[in-house]
C-alpha cells in the first residue's frame, strides 16, 4: 500500500459515506490539520447545487486546439448527459474532469474545473485520490484479468485497508447495487472474464462505486451492449443518482432523453447548448442543437 | 418543411411532407365547408347548403389518414423538437380541422330552416361574423401550411372580435325573442348557427396556437389577455 | 463449339473458361502448399527417427548415474544432466528478471524515447548474434579476469542469450494489454506502477511464461557459448565456480570421438536435449491454451 494514497482514509478508520473525502493535495494530512477548507465540509455542502464546475476550459492535444472556452456545471446528484458528433470534444470533457489526459504526453488544459471548492488543474493536485473520487466507466467492458471478487476489491484495496469480513461485506454491497449480487454471489472467485458483456459493464460499475466516489463519469456505457442490458444500466443511473453525481457521454440521443436531467450538446469544440432534458429534445434554443437532434446534420 | 435543412434520411422528410400535405389538404376542405355553410344561411342557396356534409367524409378519412402517418412517424422515427413538436401539432390540428368540418356541416343542415327575420339586421350580423371567421380560418390555415408563427399569432388576437360580434348577436336575438314568442323558432336556429360559427372561429384559434408553439417551442398563454367573456362562458360550457 | 455462336453464349464460354482456370489455380496452389509442408515434416521426420534409432539403444540407468568416464567404462551421462540444469536453471534465474524489467521499460515506460529505441535495437541485435560471440565475450570477462573456466561463466554466457527472448516477448505480451484495461484501473485511482504488476502483467502473464519457457528451450541446447566459459567436466561437480559438464559440450566432445560407446552415448544425449525441448514446448502450448480461454 502507497501510504500517500489513503491518506485519509486511514486516519478516519472505516469511511463512511457522509465523511469528508480524502484531500486532494499531496501531502493532504497536513493540511487538513490545519485549516484546509475539506476539514470543514459537512454533508450540507456536498448536497450544494453544483458538483463540478467547469470554468472556461481549454484543452489542447499537443497543437490542436479540441476545447474552446467551456463553461458548464454538473448539478449534484442529477445525471448529466453530453451530446454531439464524433470528435465534438464531450469525450475529452469527460476525460479533464479525472485528469485522464494525464497519461499522455502533450496533452494540456487552461482554465479551471472547481471540485470541492479545489482546482483540479491546478498542479500538486493527487490525481489518483481525485481519480477514487471521481470515478470512470468506459465504453467497453473492461474486467481485470482476475476473479470477480477481486477485481472488486481491487480498487477498494488501493484507497484503503479493510478487514477481510468487512471487504466481503463491501464487495457484496456493490454488487447488489448493480443488481449483479444474484448472478455472480456463488462464483466470486471465477474469472470475471467469463461474464457476459453486460454484466461485465455492471462490474465494472461495481468496481467504480466500491470506491465510493462522489462523482461517476460513464463514456459510451452501453455502446457494446444489447439492448436489454443496456436498459438494466440505464435504470442502474436512475438509482444511482440519488448518491452520485453522475456525468454521460452518449451517442445515443433517446439515452440521453431517457437518462440525463440536463443535456450538453457540443459541436467541433465548443458547449453550444446547456438545458434540462425535456426543454433540450422538445425546444432547443440553438440552430445547431436542433439540426442535430432531429437528425439534420451534414 | 420549407424553413428547414433536409434531414439525413431523405424517407423522413418525405413522411413528414406528406403529413403536411394531408393537413394541407384538410384545411382547403373545411375553408370550402365553411365558407359553403355561411353562403348556404346568409343567401339562403340549396345548392351551397347541399356541399358541405357531402365533404365529411373525405374530411373524416384524411384525419385518420393523418393519425395513422403520425403515429407511424413517432413510432419509427423518435422526432425529436421541432419534429415532435410538428407531428403533435399535426394530430391536434387533424382534430381541429375535423371539428370545424362537422360545425359547418352542421350550419349547412340549418340553413333551409332558417328564415329572415323581418329585419335583415341579424343576416348582417350574421354576413359579418361568417367573412370573419372565414378569414380567420382561413389565415390560421395559411399561417399552418407556412409555418407561419407571425400570422398565427394574428389570428389568435383576431377571434376577440369573433366573440365580441357572437355576444352582440346574442343580445340581439334574445331581445327579439323577448319581444315576439313566434321568433323562437327561427331565433334558435339562428341562435345555433351564430354558436357554430364561433366554435369554429375557436377551432381556427386553436390551430394558430398549435402552430406557433410548433414553430417557436414557445407556449401562447393560456388566456389570451381581454375580451368577449360573456360570449367565452356559454361557448366552452357548449362543448 | 463453332465460332459463330451467339453473344450470349459466347460470354457463357468465357466464364466456363475461366472458372476452369480459377479451379485450376486453386489446385496448384492448394498441391504446392501440401508439397511443401511433406518435405518439412520429412526433413523433421527423418530428424527424430534417426535419433530415436541411434539414441534409443544407449538408454540405460547408468546414462543418469553415472557420469562421463573414459571410452569402454562404461560411463554416463549423469553430471552433464544436472550440469545442463543448472545451468539452464541458473542463466533464466539471471536472464529472466532482467529481461522482464527491460520489456516492461519499453512497452511502459521508455516507449519511443531515444533511449527506448536504443535498448530496443541492442537487445534485438543480441537476439540474432552468433552464441559463439557471447561465449567469447565471457570469456574474456569473466574467464580470462578470474582465470579459469566456471559453470557460472556458462550460466552468464546463457543469460544473455536468453534475455532478449524475453524482452522480445513480454514487451510484446504488455503492448497487447488493452489501453481500455489500463485506463480503467488508472481511473479507479491506481498508480502506474500497480497498473504494471497487478493488471497488465497479469493480464499478459500467458505470453510472458511463454517467452521463458521459449528462452530457457532456446538456450538449452546451446553449445557454442560453454565451449569458453564453463568448458565441460567429466568430473561429478555441482561447484558453479568450476569447470561444468553440460549435454551440448558432452554431444560435442563424444560425437567427434572414434570411440563407438561415446558416438552412442552423443546420439542419446541429443535425443534427451531435444525430448526436454520438446516437453518445454508441449508445455508452453498447453499453458497458453490455458491462459487464453
Amino acid at each position: 500500500m502507497n501510504p500517500s494514497v489513503q491518506n485519509t482514509g486511514v486516519q478516519t478508520g472505516p469511511t463512511t459515506q457522509a465523511a469528508p473525502g480524502p484531500a486532494l493535495t499531496e501531502g493532504g494530512n497536513r493540511a487538513m490539520a490545519s485549516t484546509a477548507p475539506d476539514s470543514l465540509m459537512t454533508p450540507a455542502d456536498r448536497q450544494a447545487p453544483t458538483a463540478i464546475a467547469v470554468r472556461d476550459l481549454n484543452f489542447y492535444y499537443g497543437t490542436s486546439h479540441a476545447l474552446h472556452d467551456i463553461s458548464l456545471a454538473f448539478p449534484a446528484r442529477s445525471v448529466t448527459g453530453m451530446i454531439g458528433p464524433s470528435g465534438c470534444g464531450k469525450s475529452t470533457l469527460l476525460r479533464v474532469l479525472n485528469r485522464m489526459y494525464d497519461l499522455y504526453p502533450g496533452q494540456r488544459a487552461t482554465g479551471e474545473v472547481i471540485f470541492d471548492n479545489q482546482n483540479i488543474l491546478a498542479p500538486g493536485i493527487d490525481v489518483n485520490v481525485l481519480r477514487s473520487r471521481v470515478g470512470m466507466v468506459f465504453q467497453k467492458p473492461t474486467p481485470f484479468p482476475m476473479s470477480i471478487y477481486d477485481n472488486i476489491a481491487f480498487g477498494i484495496r488501493l484507497h484503503e485497508r479493510v478487514s477481510r469480513s468487512e471487504m466481503d461485506g463491501r464487495v457484496e454491497d456493490a454488487l447488489r447495487r448493480v443488481a449483479l449480487w444474484a448472478e455472480v454471489q456463488d462464483r466470486l472467485n471465477s474469472s470475471a472474464t467469463a461474464l457476459s458483456g453486460g454484466q461485465q459493464q455492471r462490474l465494472c460499475i461495481a468496481r467504480t462505486i466500491a470506491v465510493r466516489p462522489e462523482v461517476i463519469l460513464l463514456d459510451e456505457p452501453t455502446s457494446a451492449l444489447d439492448p436489454v442490458s443496456t436498459a438494466r444500466i440505464e435504470e442502474l443511473l436512475d438509482e444511482l443518482k440519488t448518491e452520485f453525481t453522475i456525468a454521460i457521454v452518449t451517442h445515443n440521443m433517446q439515452q440521453a432523453a431517457r437518462c440525463a436531467d440536463q443535456v450538453a450538446f457540443f459541436y467541433m469544440g465548443r458547449l453550444v447548448e446547456v438545458d434540462s432534458t425535456p426543454r433540450m429534445f422538445t425546444a432547443p434554443k440553438e440552430k445547431q442543437t436542433q439540426d442535430y437532434i432531429t437528425g439534420r446534420f451534414g | 418543411m420549407g424553413n428547414e435543412p433536409a434531414h439525413t434520411i431523405t424517407r423522413y422528410d418525405q413522411e413528414l411532407e406528406s403529413l403536411r400535405g394531408i393537413v394541407a389538404r384538410m384545411g382547403g376542405l373545411v375553408e370550402r365547408q365553411t365558407a359553403q355553410a355561411v353562403a348556404a344561411v346568409v343567401d339562403q342557396n340549396e345548392d351551397a347548403a347541399r356541399e358541405p356534409p357531402m365533404l365529411d367524409p373525405e374530411v373524416d378519412t384524411l384525419e385518420r389518414e393523418a393519425e395513422q402517418l403520425a403515429i407511424r412517424i413517432l413510432a419509427l422515427r423518435a422526432p425529436m423538437a421541432v419534429d415532435l413538436r410538428q407531428i403533435v401539432a399535426v394530430l391536434k390540428m387533424s382534430g381541429d380541422l375535423e371539428r370545424i368540418g362537422d360545425y359547418a356541416s352542421s350550419i349547412a343542415r340549418r340553413a333551409l330552416k332558417v328564415e329572415p327575420l323581418d329585419g335583415a339586421l341579424s343576416f348582417s350580423a350574421l354576413r359579418a361574423m361568417g367573412r370573419l371567421v372565414q378569414e380567420n380560418l382561413h389565415r390560421a390555415v395559411e399561417a399552418m401550411v407556412e409555418n407561419d408563427a407571425e400570422r398565427a399569432k394574428e389570428v389568435w388576437n383576431a377571434d376577440t372580435a369573433v366573440d365580441e360580434l357572437y355576444t352582440t348577436m346574442f343580445r340581439e336575438l334574445v331581445t327579439y325573442m323577448m319581444e315576439d314568442p313566434r321568433n323562437i323558432g327561427p331565433c334558435i336556429h339562428l341562435l345555433f348557427v351564430a354558436k357554430n360559427l364561433e366554435r369554429i372561429g375557436d377551432h381556427a384559434t386553436n390551430i394558430a396556437e398549435r402552430v406557433y408553439y410548433a414553430v417557436t417551442g414557445e407556449m401562447l398563454p393560456s388566456e389570451r389577455p381581454r375580451g368577449g367573456e360573456a360570449a367565452k362562458k356559454p361557448a366552452s360550457q357548449g362543448e | 463449339m463453332t465460332s459463330s455462336s451467339s453473344p450470349s453464349l459466347m460470354r457463357a464460354d468465357r466464364s466456363a473458361a475461366l472458372l476452369l482456370r480459377r479451379r485450376m489455380m486453386d489446385r496448384l496452389a492448394t498441391a504446392l502448399s501440401w508439397l511443401a509442408m511433406i518435405v518439412v515434416v520429412c526433413m523433421l521426420g527423418s530428424i527424430l527417427w534417426s535419433l530415436l534409432s541411434n539414441g534409443v539403444g544407449g538408454l540405460s540407468l547408468h546414462l543418469f548415474t553415472r557420469s562421463m568416464a573414459p571410452p569402454g567404462q562404461d560411463g554416463g551421462l549423469a553430471n552433464a544432466i544436472v550440469g545442463s540444469i543448472l545451468q539452464t536453471g541458473l542463466a533464466i534465474l539471471l536472464g529472466a528478471p532482467a529481461g522482464l524489467l527491460t520489456g516492461i521499460y519499453l512497452a511502459e515506460y521508455g516507449r519511443t524515447s531515444p533511449l527506448a529505441q536504443a535498448v530496443r535495437f541492442v537487445s534485438d541485435m543480441l537476439l540474432s548474434a552468433p552464441s559463439i560471440l557471447v561465449g567469447l565475450f565471457i570469456y574474456m570477462v569473466l574467464v580470462a579476469t578470474l582465470g579459469h573456466f566456471s559453470g557460472l561463466a556458462g550460466a552468464v554466457a546463457l543469460a544473455i542469450l536468453a534475455m532478449p527472448i524475453v524482452v522480445r516477448t513480454t514487451e510484446d505480451m504488455l503492448r497487447l494489454v488493452p489501453v481500455a484495461m489500463r485506463e480503467a484501473a488508472i481511473a479507479l485511482g491506481a498508480p502506474k506502477w500497480r497498473v504494471i504488476l497487478f493488471i497488465c502483467l497479469r493480464a499478459a502473464r500467458g505470453g510472458v511464461m511463454t517467452g521463458i519457457l521459449l528462452a530457457v528451450a532456446r538456450v538449452a541446447g546451446e553449445t557454442a557459448p560453454l565451449l569458453f566459459t564453463s568448458l565441460g567436466n567429466s568430473e561429478w561437480s555441482l561447484d558453479m565456480g568450476r569447470p561444468m559438464a553440460s549435454l551440448p559440450v558432452a554431444i560435442y566432445q563424444y560425437a567427434g570421438s572414434a570411440y563407438q560407446d561415446w558416438m552412442q552415448q552423443a546420439w542419446t544425449g541429443a535425443l534427451l536435449v531435444t525430448v526436454g525441448v520438446l516437453i518445454i514446448n508441449i508445455v508452453v502450448r498447453v499453458g497458453t491454451r490455458g491462459g487464453r480461454t
